[in-house]
């Protein structure tokens, strides 16, 4: 099927991008924002959504690209998945977001697919939710009249494919505290490439001599939003990076999860999976 | 309707067309290049996928007015003077297709793959072309094809990227796709 008819702005920078917005807002038009259009696209051909205006991100000046600001490294929202994955930066001091990326799909859809664009997306099956959330990546959102605002990932993401992003407001860069030197896995479980994970978990280790300092976890799919494994956490603090050790300390993973039953997998078998692919994230993160 | 002006497999269009056209649905409907397929409605197969810029994309979640300004390769741009493209060739040699409706996807995914590793590995080609599906599960001899065009690509390509055409017309021709003109031009170009 194509899309219904819809109205198209190109704009060319935040400001237009986001008065645009604003104006559809006003006279309570729905609106859809473009970045990659790897699941608006699908979605408007399937009709699911038939937005009266959509505006495109593509030709927006300055939303693409990875610098890096000291402590942190700053991810354009229109950055390709292609690019995030490849990136020296994003390589060095964010690992986990670098595997995960390259999780994400196929080549295709790597190619077009924007890391903002996902995490506005708000699938509590898109891969990227889980990084973002165990690195405490910092979203900055513009809005009318030239505000910004920052929010944390842990308070973006509030319910299935809900966010803390107003109509009239933009998702424009997204910071990621470095990590690093520190070991990192993503563990999906999902049927073929284009299919969306039944479960992952994204796990970054601190480890020294054999023992881990720090971990971080963030688990796919497990909840209508990405869930942080805090408890998990700190029980693998200390801990020498055995499958014995790391087996004991991660088996409360899906403490706090909602998993959804689905097509795909019962809840009970999503709880099976999230202790089996924690596991392993955590070994091979710390290089176990 | 919005005004566009896309590069197609070496020649320039100019066309107006509605937002919501996708690109596959411009390259088959308005320049008439059926060559590129359409075999799902989910973004799935990937039988659409055709070369942006160089870089392989599913035409069916791509927009034409994405595609303003853009360089687009299909597969009806591969071949020059009559001589298969040596991924076209290899794809023969190998007999890499059954009913070949993945054919020209598997090709332009092939293309996009080599452009950015010109010798992959055997695991390296079955993961590049995982956005591809063949219901045929032909995926042995489509695997053997892309590891023998490799050599001659990478070999093609020294100078010049692999995914673009080597030769086309002369010029940059205005194209409009209304009434006859565009079927003559559809024709020209083909």
């Amino acid at each position: 099927m194509i899309p219904t008819a819809f109205e198209y702005a190109s704009p060319t920078t935040v400001e237009e991008a986001v008065a645009a917005l604003a104006e559809a807002v006003s006279h309570h038009r729905d609106v859809k924002v473009l970045a990659g259009g790897q699941s608006l696209l699908p979605v408007l051909r399937l009709r699911l959504a038939a937005p009266e205006l959509v505006v495109d991100l593509s030709r927006v000046e300055g939303l693409r690209g990875v610098r890096d600001d000291g402590d942190a490294i700053v991810i354009g929202a229109m950055t390709t998945h292609d690019e995030v994955m490849r990136d020296p930066l994003v390589n060095e001091h964010d690992l986990l977001l670098a595997l995960t990326t390259r999780t994400v799909a196929d080549p295709q859809v790597r190619h077009r697919g924007t890391f903002g664009g996902s995490l506005a997306h708000a699938d509590p099956a898109g891969d990227l939710l889980a990084p973002a959330l165990a690195l405490d990546a910092q979203l900055v959102i513009a809005g009318p009249s030239g505000r910004t605002r920052t929010v944390a990932a842990h308070d973006f993401f509030t319910d299935l494919f809900t966010t803390t992003l107003d109509e009239d407001e933009l998702l424009v860069e997204v910071r990621v505290p470095k990590y690093t030197g520190w070991g990192a896995s993503y563990q999906k479980f999902n049927r073929v490439a284009q299919a969306w994970s039944i479960v992952g978990v994204a796990a970054a280790v601190k480890s020294d001599g054999g023992t881990i300092g720090e971990a971080r976890i963030g688990l796919t799919n497990m909840a209508s939003t990405p869930v942080r494994a805090r408890a998990v956490e700190q029980a693998l603090v200390g801990q020498p990076a055995t499958d014995e050790a790391i087996r004991a300390a991660v088996a409360d993973v899906t403490a706090g999860t909602q998993p959804p039953a689905d097509a795909n997998a019962d809840a009970d078998y999503r709880r099976h999976l999230a202790g089996v692919l924690t596991r392993r994230a955590v070994l091979a993160a710390a290089g176990a | 309707m919005s005004q566009i002006s896309v590069e197609v497999d070496g020649v320039t269009y100019s066309d107006m067309v509605e937002p919501r056209t996708l690109l596959v649905q411009y390259l088959r409907e308005n320049l008439g290049k059926v060559g590129t397929v359409i075999g799902c409605d989910t973004s799935n197969c990937g039988s659409c996928t055709v070369l942006l810029d160089g870089r392989s994309v599913k035409s069916c979640s791509v927009l034409a007015v994405q595609a303003d300004g853009h360089k687009v390769t299909t597969i009806e741009g591969l071949a020059t003077d009559g001589q298969l493209h040596p991924v076209q060739k290899a794809f023969h040699n190998q007999h890499a297709l059954q009913c070949g409706f993945c054919t020209p996807g598997m090709i332009m995914a092939t293309c996009g793959l080599l452009g950015e590793n010109p010798s992959p590995t055997e695991e390296e080609v079955r993961e590049g072309l995982e956005g591809n599906l063949c219901r045929c599960t032909g995926y042995q001899n489509i695997v053997k094809a892309v590891l023998e065009a490799a050599p001659e690509v990478a070999q093609m390509s020294a100078g010049e990227s692999p995914v673009e055409p080597a030769t086309q017309p002369a010029g940059q021709r205005a194209h409009t796709t209304t009434g006859e003109a565009a079927a003559a031009s559809v024709g020209g170009a083909s």
